[in-house]
């Protein structure tokens, strides 16, 4: 790791001596960059160092340099190096099976559930690796939705409540309340305030991925992951999620992978591009959308690709 | 022969083999509904309150009931399932949540070997360990053996019922940062809750009936048996008993024996499928 | 500085567990996580010892049996406790052709009606059948034991004796007297008795044959029975072979029912109608007074036996039907 990346990350004003690479320019830019990319990793290339990025005031929450990814003898990500502004919501777009949601998922670790699994890199949370840090306390502070909502069978409430009770050392009331202000904030507590204590099974498709969301958001994540929460949902459910993520942006660092890529034009300030487990191109979001530097992002986002 | 003949003769064919399948089916069901149709009348006609209050009587004299082989049933199936159940379940769970390859793999294989053990093997087994050693034959013996015949059904109905709970539901409380036995005993097992109960009461049934096992382990007895370290008197091994003596009065009771036996072992396997059929993740059925 | 830590940190692929060190692992113990891992591990080791340890047994105990009667103890027919000469061949030969009658009879009704049941009959028919035939599965075999001596084989002698005597007397099969307690009751007995397990197991296989199976050979211009015969019996044969194994195995451990009615004669006869012993029968019944070890370790290795015989067919059923239709927790 280089000594100017250090400084990056803390202090946007000690920004490198060297100006800020212009866009034209990819071969200064590429000197600048993370840490780890080696030389032979092209995709890394076209990524721009976190204080060009993301402007002056903006922190760093998450970074992985140079990870890899393996499925038992294949190789699922190759080299992904990234920065994940805090408190703003960032966006994975890519084909099917380009590696997007595994990425998404070394992010909390839940790729240690599924066996026959290798990692090599680092995923760093507000500069701690989270692969020494205690698996449950990474998870609490990066929380995920998946993309097939996933309640319980219990109560909403109980839904709401159980990271909190998991946690422990909270009172009743506490938990009573902190239920509420989490389904206030996923936007679903006017549609499920008089049936607080019927089974979660008994929402709609929309109501229960909100509903995961605010389990989520219960046990206040700094980071919450969510991984194509809208596949599966109609329009109208997609809308409300998109409003919701972009208020909880305020509050919340959010990384959100879709295939959709309307929906990350949206919602997102940050997208990145992956294609067959590499991070081609990760720019802010009218960036992408509007001058990719790479020919495969412009096929992919012109629709001429997938 | 011409193609018109030809084509009668298949549809004949077809009539008759397809026809006999359904007489085959009729058959069957007809057999089955007889015998237990028997039982049931024969059974019911023969039961009376003595049966469930009483001591058997002395040799040769009538009347009598099977108190003694009631409470002792009870007894053994009791240690049995405090026996097999948990061993069962744990192993399953095992195989389910925790798993590594080659030993799970063995664990299985073994558990299927198990399985297929007869039951008159089981009983030599519990001999050999409990009645050997302590020199003497009791309920425990029994309990432990029905308890080993019981571990086999736990251990398999334990993985199939936890492997249909959805993943995205382990998922779901491990990324809540939840350590993973208590996501496993908050979320997946009461999710499976329902399928493993049924496999509990299902092996509950099969057990309940053994009667091989119990001849050289509980023995019998036309006595009481306080504890569990007696010689102890069960519903099977009375049937069994009564069925094969030479008195009218004791076939009588077998009948009524049997028709008990039958009627809780019918009570459990039907309501524990009335389980099932309502649960959420019921597993292969 | 965290750039060292960083060079060390990607020289070393990590397992995803995160397994590192002692404080990792204090962790996860007082969080639960190893002492639950310990319980079911220990519970599923505990599996292994108990199946390992009854082989064991079965072995020590019956170590003076095969010390004195070697290999012999196999092909010899003396079963004379008074001399202290024992040999297994006659039960050897009751309980396997008790199974095999039952077989003889239990198969092409089971596997008919395993057809009506999945490729004519309306679902909500078959279910209900199914259901019932199931839990016929359930009954005990000692009750099939009491309906054995008291219903069948008096139906037995009164109806099918005279008609099999009539028709096939002049057969060696069908020869002599008939007193009631015989191979041909126990065969029949077992039959009904696995009934249950070859109907639901190959209903299960015929259902789970893809449907497009069907409407090809239909579609060709095959009749329903050309179809169902030439096509889908056939695409589910491993699966209905499997089923036969399994009700096989389940026979020849079959203790009670045939204990009752097999009439426990140790004799090697071609009749059916003569009384016979199996295996487990006379386990059943010679164990208890078994007076001098000898004696004890004979039944025992008959026990072992059994075992090995079992344990062969089981592995075969397996090996058939799991390639091919999946295992239901209350058929097995």
């Amino acid at each position: 790791m280089t000594a100017p990346m250090e400084a990056d990350e803390r202090t946007p004003d000690a920004r490198t001596p060297r100006p800020a690479a212009p866009v034209a320019d990819p071969s200064a830019r590429a000197a600048q960059i993370a840490d780890a990319a080696p030389p032979a990793n092209l995709a890394a290339a076209s990524i721009p160092s976190a204080a060009e990025l993301f402007g002056p005031g903006v922190g760093e929450k998450m970074r992985a340099s140079n990870l890899n990814f393996f499925y038992g003898k294949s190789q699922a990500l190759h080299g992904i190096s990234i920065r994940i502004p805090t408190n703003h919501v960032t966006a994975f777009i890519g084909p099917s099976g380009c590696g997007k949601s595994t990425f998404l998922r070394t992010l909390n670790r839940m790729c240690d559930t599924v066996k026959g699994t290798r990692v090599e890199g680092e995923v760093r949370l507000d500069g701690e690796d989270v692969f020494s840090l205690d698996v449950t306390s990474v998870r609490r502070r990066v929380g995920m939705v998946f993309q097939r909502s996933n309640p319980f069978p219990k109560s909403i409430f109980d839904n709401v409540a159980y990271g909190l009770r998991v946690n422990g050392g909270l009172s009743r009331a506490e938990v009573a309340e902190r239920v509420e202000r989490s389904l206030v904030r996923s936007a679903l507590w006017d549609e499920v305030k008089h049936k607080l204590h019927e089974s979660a099974y008994g929402l709609s498709g929309g109501q229960q991925q909100r509903l995961c969301i605010a389990r989520a958001l219960a046990v206040d994540p700094e980071v919450l992951l969510l991984d194509e929460p809208c596949s599966a949902l109609d329009p109208i459910s997609t809308s409300k999620i998109e409003e919701l993520l972009l208020t909880l942006a305020d509050s919340c660092t959010i990384v959100i992978v879709t295939h959709n890529m309307q929906q990350a034009a949206r919602v997102s300030d940050y997208t990145g591009f992956f294609l067959m487990g590499k991070l081609v191109e990760y720019d802010k979001t009218e960036q992408i959308f509007q001058a990719p530097r790479r020919k495969e992002t412009e096929d992919y986002v012109t629709g001429r690709f997938g | 022969m011409s193609e018109a003949t030809r084509l009668r003769s298949r549809h004949m064919v077809n009539n008759v083999m397809l026809g006999l399948t359904g007489v085959f089916t009729v058959i069957i069901a007809g057999a089955l509904l007889f015998i237990l149709g028997y039982l049931f009348i024969n059974g019911a006609r023969n039961l009376d309150w003595a049966f469930f209050t009483q001591l058997p009587k002395p040799t040769g004299e009538t009347g009598g009931g099977m108190a003694n082989a009631i409470v002792g049933s009870a007894k053994i199936l009791g240690m049995a399932t405090l026996i097999g159940v948990p061993i069962g379940f744990l192993g399953g769970v095992y195989l389910a949540e925790y798993g590594n390859k080659s030993f799970a793999f063995a664990v299985r294989y073994l558990t299927d070997l198990l399985n297929g053990v007869p039951s008159i093997v089981i009983g030599i087994f519990a001999f050999t360990l409990v009645v050997l050693k302590a020199k003497h034959f009791s309920a425990f013996a029994g309990g432990m053996a029905l308890g080993l015949m019981m571990i086999p059904i736990s251990v398999r109905s334990t993985e199939e019922f936890l492997r249909a709970v959805p993943n995205g539901l382990r998922e779901g409380a491990l990324a809540l940062g939840t350590p993973k036995w208590r996501a496993l005993a908050t979320v997946v097992i009461p999710a499976a809750k329902d399928g493993i109960i049924t496999g509990i009461m299902l092996n509950l049934a099969r057990v309940a009936g053994e009667t091989a096992p119990l001849l050289f382990t509980s023995l019998n007895n036309q006595f009481w048996s306080p504890g569990v370290n007696k010689p102890t008197s069960t519903l099977p091994v009375m049937i069994y008993t009564y069925a094969l003596s030479p008195y009218d009065d004791w076939h009588r009771q077998a009948w009524a024996a049997g028709f008990v036996l039958l009627m809780l072992i019918l009570t459990i396997n039907v309501s524990a499928r009335m389980i099932l059929s309502r649960s959420r993740y019921s597993g292969a059925r | 500085m965290a750039s060292v830590e960083t060079v060390a940190m990607q020289s070393e692929a990590r397992a995803p567990d995160g397994k590192k060190g002692a404080r990792a692992f204090a962790l996860r113990f007082f969080s639960g996580d190893e002492i639950a891992r310990a319980l079911v591990t220990i519970s599923a080791a505990l599996i292994l010892l108990v199946t390992v340890l009854l082989v064991y047994e079965l072995w020590i105990n019956s170590h003076l049996a095969r010390e004195k009667f070697g290999w012999h103890f196999l092909v010899t027919q003396v079963w004379d406790p008074n001399a202290g000469q024992f040999g297994a061949l006659a039960f050897m030969y009751g309980t396997v052709i008790t199974s095999l009658l039952a077989l003889l009879i239990a198969v092409p009704l089971g596997v008919g009606a395993a057809i009506f049941l999945s490729e004519l009959a309306p679902p909500k028919l078959s279910n209900a059948l199914t259901f019932c035939i199931e839990l016929l599965a359930a009954v005990p075999s000692v009750i099939y034991g009491l309906l054995g001596v008291f219903v069948l084989m008096p139906m037995i002698k009164q109806y099918l004796h005279p008609l099999l005597k009539g028709s096939l007397g002049w057969t060696p099969f069908f020869s002599g007297p008939f007193y009631g307690p015989s191979v041909l009751v126990a065969g029949i007995v077992l039959a009904l008795m696995i009934l249950p397990f070859i109907v639901s197991v190959s209903r299960q296989v015929l259902l789970a044959v893809p449907n497009d199976q069907r409407e090809g050979a239909l579609a060709l211009g095959a009749t329903k029975w050309e179809s169902t015969w030439k096509v889908v019996v056939p695409f589910a044969q491993r699966g209905i072979y499997g089923s036969v194994f399994l009700a096989l195995a389940r026979s020849l451990g079959e203790t009670m029912a045939v204990t009752m009615v097999i009439g426990n004669t140790p004799q090697i006869k071609a009749s059916l109608f003569a009384p016979g012993y199996s295996i487990a029968s006379v386990i059943a019944n010679e164990f208890t007074e078994a007076t001098y070890d000898l004696y004890v370790n004979s039944l025992i290795e008959l026990g072992l036996v059994l075992f090995a015989l079992t344990i062969i067919i089981n592995g075969l059923a397996r090996l058939l039907v799991s390639s091919t239709a999946k295992f239901s927790v209350s058929s097995t």
